[in-house]
């Protein structure tokens, strides 16, 4: 066959056929809680989405606070399909926090963390942050009302934090306030910045995964079966990315991603201003929390306390390392059903709420 | 280094710094001494209100925040301790003037240019030869008239505040409610035979709701119109410069119009034969035209040349407006559907700035000239209405285009689940 000798030559220089003995060697566990799996992957591919479609946004895309505006309508008025892009761009980032947000709660409450997962753990916990990160920068690229104040109400609770809020407030914002310079900055984390450091870290994630395999949880330990990566696992991978391709593109065309109105930093603040949803059970929280508690004022008490939060979740596999511990496993499944209910709930008061 | 009068200073000997302060206050004291005011030190105190309140009232007076006191327009002596001594001819005491004399008595000082440059360079110094040019300040000097306006029936008297002051009665929002005080009494007006409903009108007018309402205070009140000091009405003939004070271009396109000489040659004053003087409403289209209730027919009639042109005007204005409520319901229409329409709709904006322009035009009672800007306007519309039928139109593609995906993305779903049961279904 004429594809043989390319094939070889292939083979010889990248040793395509150890490869793909590793991939036809590895497996999936396969029990009740297998569903819980795809999540990674889904993750994963909506994070490819991204990339795909944001570079097709850059070649339109003017990253000043005289451009930025009339770039985002030009790309979904003018542009053949840009719409499309920018649409499926923004629906695919908060459907990536969305299966994200499942993904660690799955690890979380399966105990995918234990030894030696810990660094598994930890390179996902900074992929939630970065993530984020990514959410809140590229927000305020469309540099629309909404987004500008939205952007500098958060760096404002940023600068909140004692002794590195006010520093870490001007370098967010490229000064005092939120002007051009935070927009230009902000796109450089967001090109950037924050791609090149997720690239490493998904390196890392994806890498440990294939080193220690899928975790089984300890109550299917005894008795599951086994299903090849590939094609099996593979293939039904692809049927849900070929479905959220679907959903992304009924999202796209049936709700598309408003554009609002061009920042004027000269305009007040629009009333009943919020962040984006997964932002908002902070918000809420800041905003009901009272001024003073116990005489420290209690917004930076908030803040601190989502601080260590954060903290914590990046200690959990050093907390819980040990399988037979029950009273342990009861405590931070407790925990994490409070967490996700309160989560739930303030972001629910939060869209609610006037 | 020290300059030369710091190194002076400082090598002065310590009592003399002691001899310098006590030279500082005695001078303090002796300015304080010099500014005591008998007249308010007594009058403040006297039970009979017509006495005490000017005392009280000239707390707020701009004339005192300026540092003149009662002796300065009063003459007297406010060093004195008794009321002969105060009161004292001898010292230039003038007491209360009459009313005849009180133009010049502020004309004393603000007719004197040279005086008033010291308190403010940028007032002018007219104003008393400017009232003997008003109704007011005839009837007074020619007549005797003493119920007429003088100084101080608008400007108050003792409690006097500047212009821009927003408690000052001559503040331009309070200007129309203190020419009411006599100009809205009926009997006070009966004896000069003018009518009394000017403030009422006013108050109804498109000016009024935009210095009340708007708390727009470059609208006109009284004095815009009629004068401030030299109030007076205006003519039949300077009516049109009156109003084009504000309204330049409408006056400027009357004036080159037909209606100019016609207006003239039956003596109609220009601008309020149709827009009336004090109730000037806010115009609109229907004053134009040929139908019932239109301004024109009270001139022309069926059959002559500017009952044609009315008719065509309206008729133009009105193909503008549906031109303008149809591209805007279609782009409202898009946008409700989730369609980016910003850029035709600020587009329209041409249009709609057109239909203004052409609202001004019809001032020249030319058709042509206000056809020249409702054509273009009408071809801006046009374009909105394009923009709107094709964001429907892009609305309406995309929906199907997303049916066709969708079926093509479930069936290729549905491949790979075939061929994972057709993997699956292989003996291991």
């Amino acid at each position: 066959m004429r594809i043989d000798p390319l094939k070889n030559w292939l083979d010889e220089r990248l040793s395509l056929s150890s490869l793909a003995a590793l991939a036809d060697e590895k497996e999936v566990p396969q029990h009740r809680q297998t569903i819980w799996y795809y999540f990674g992957g889904m993750t994963l591919f909506l994070f490819a989405v991204q990339v795909a479609t944001g570079i097709l946004l850059l070649l339109y895309y003017r990253p000043s606070s005289e451009n930025a505006f009339e770039s985002v309508q030009f790309i979904i008025t003018e542009v053949k399909f840009g719409w499309l892009i920018r649409s499926i761009h923004s629906w695919s980032a908060n459907l990536m926090i969305a299966t994200l947000f499942i993904h660690m709660f799955s690890v979380f409450f399966l105990r995918a963390y234990y030894p030696p997962r810990e660094i598994t753990w930890l390179s996902g916990a900074v992929l939630l942050f970065l993530v984020i990160c990514f959410g809140f920068s590229g927000y305020l690229l469309p540099w629309n009302k909404l987004a500008f104040f939205a952007t500098k109400v958060g760096t404002e609770i940023a600068g909140v934090v004692p002794i590195v809020g006010r520093p870490a407030l001007r370098f967010l914002r490229g000064g005092d306030d939120v002007t051009g310079a935070t927009l230009t900055r902000f796109f450089g984390f967001h090109v950037a910045v924050l791609p090149a450091t997720a690239t490493i870290f998904i390196a890392i994630h994806v890498l440990l995964v294939q080193l220690h395999g899928m975790h089984v949880p300890k109550k299917y330990e005894a008795s599951y079966q086994r299903m090849k990566f590939f094609p099996n696992f593979m293939l039904r991978d692809l049927i849900g990315w070929i479905l959220a391709i679907g959903v992304l593109a009924a999202l796209a065309a049936l709700f598309p991603w408003e554009l609002g109105e061009k920042a004027d930093p000269f305009a007040p603040a629009p009333a009943g201003i919020k962040p984006e949803w997964y932002f908002l059970f902070m918000f809420q929280t800041l905003k009901w929390i009272p001024a003073k508690i116990l005489g420290l004022d209690g917004e930076v008490l908030g803040i601190m306390a989502f601080n260590l939060i954060a903290l914590l979740l990046f200690a959990v596999p050093f907390i819980d390392r040990d399988p037979e511990n029950r009273r342990r496993h009861l405590i931070f499944n407790i925990c994490g059903v409070l967490a996700l209910l309160y989560i739930v709930a303030m972001t629910i008061v939060g869209y609610v709420a006037k | 280094m020290k300059s030369g009068r710091q190194s002076k200073a400082a090598s002065l000997p310590p009592h003399s710094k002691f001899v310098a302060l006590v030279i500082v206050l005695v001078f303090s004291f002796a300015a304080v001494a010099q500014k005591k005011s008998s007249c308010i030190e007594c009058h403040i105190k006297l039970d009979d209100t017509r006495l005490s309140a000017p005392a009280k009232l000239f707390d707020n007076d701009i004339h005192k925040s300026r540092g003149l006191s009662c002796n300065d327009c009063h003459g007297g002596d406010p060093n004195a301790d008794t009321k002969e001594g105060a009161k004292d001819p001898s010292k230039g005491y003038l007491g209360k003037p009459k009313t005849l004399d009180i133009p010049a008595y502020c004309g004393k000082c603000h007719s004197d240019a040279n005086l008033m440059k010291r308190f403010n360079p940028a007032l002018r110094v007219d104003q008393e030869k400017e009232y003997y040019t008003s109704v007011h300040g005839k009837l007074l000097r020619e007549k005797g008239e003493t119920r007429v306006a003088t100084c101080i029936s608008c400007h108050s008297v003792h409690g006097i505040r500047a212009p821009g002051d927003p408690l000052s009665s001559v503040y331009p929002a309070n200007v129309a409610e203190t020419c009411s005080k006599c100009h809205a009494s009926a009997d006070y007006m009966k004896p000069f035979g003018i009518p009394s409903d000017q403030y009422e009108k006013y108050k109804t007018s498109v000016h009024a709701n935009a210095i009340y309402v708007k708390q727009d205070l470059s609208a006109p009140t009284c004095n815009d119109c009629h004068g401030n000091h030299g109030a007076a009405p205006p003519g039949i003939a300077s009516v049109a410069n009156v109003c084009g004070q504000c309204h330049a271009r409408q006056a400027e396109l009357f004036q080159t119009s037909p209606h100019k000489a016609a207006f003239d040659q039956n003596q109609l004053a220009e601008c309020i034969t149709c827009h009336s003087n004090h109730a000037i409403l806010k115009p609109n289209d229907q004053m134009i035209g040929t139908q019932q209730g239109a301004l024109c027919v009270n001139c022309h009639s069926n059959g002559d040349k500017g009952f044609a042109a009315a008719g065509m005007m309206r008729t133009r204005i009105d193909e503008l407006i549906a031109g303008i409520d149809k591209s805007t319901a279609i782009l409202n229409q898009a946008e409700r559907k989730g369609m980016e329409v910003s850029k035709p709709k600020f587009d329209l904006k041409g249009a709609t700035d057109a239909l203004t322009h052409a609202r001004v035009l019809i001032h020249s009672s030319s058709t042509a000239e206000v056809d020249k800007v409702v054509a273009p306007g009408l071809e801006v519309a046009t374009k909105g209405y394009q923009a709107g039928l094709e964001a429907l139109g892009e609305w309406k593609f995309r929906r199907e285009g997303l049916a066709v995906s969708l079926v093509f993305i479930l069936f290729l779903a549905f491949l790979v689940y075939l061929k994972i049961r057709q993997i699956e279904s292989r003996p291991s």
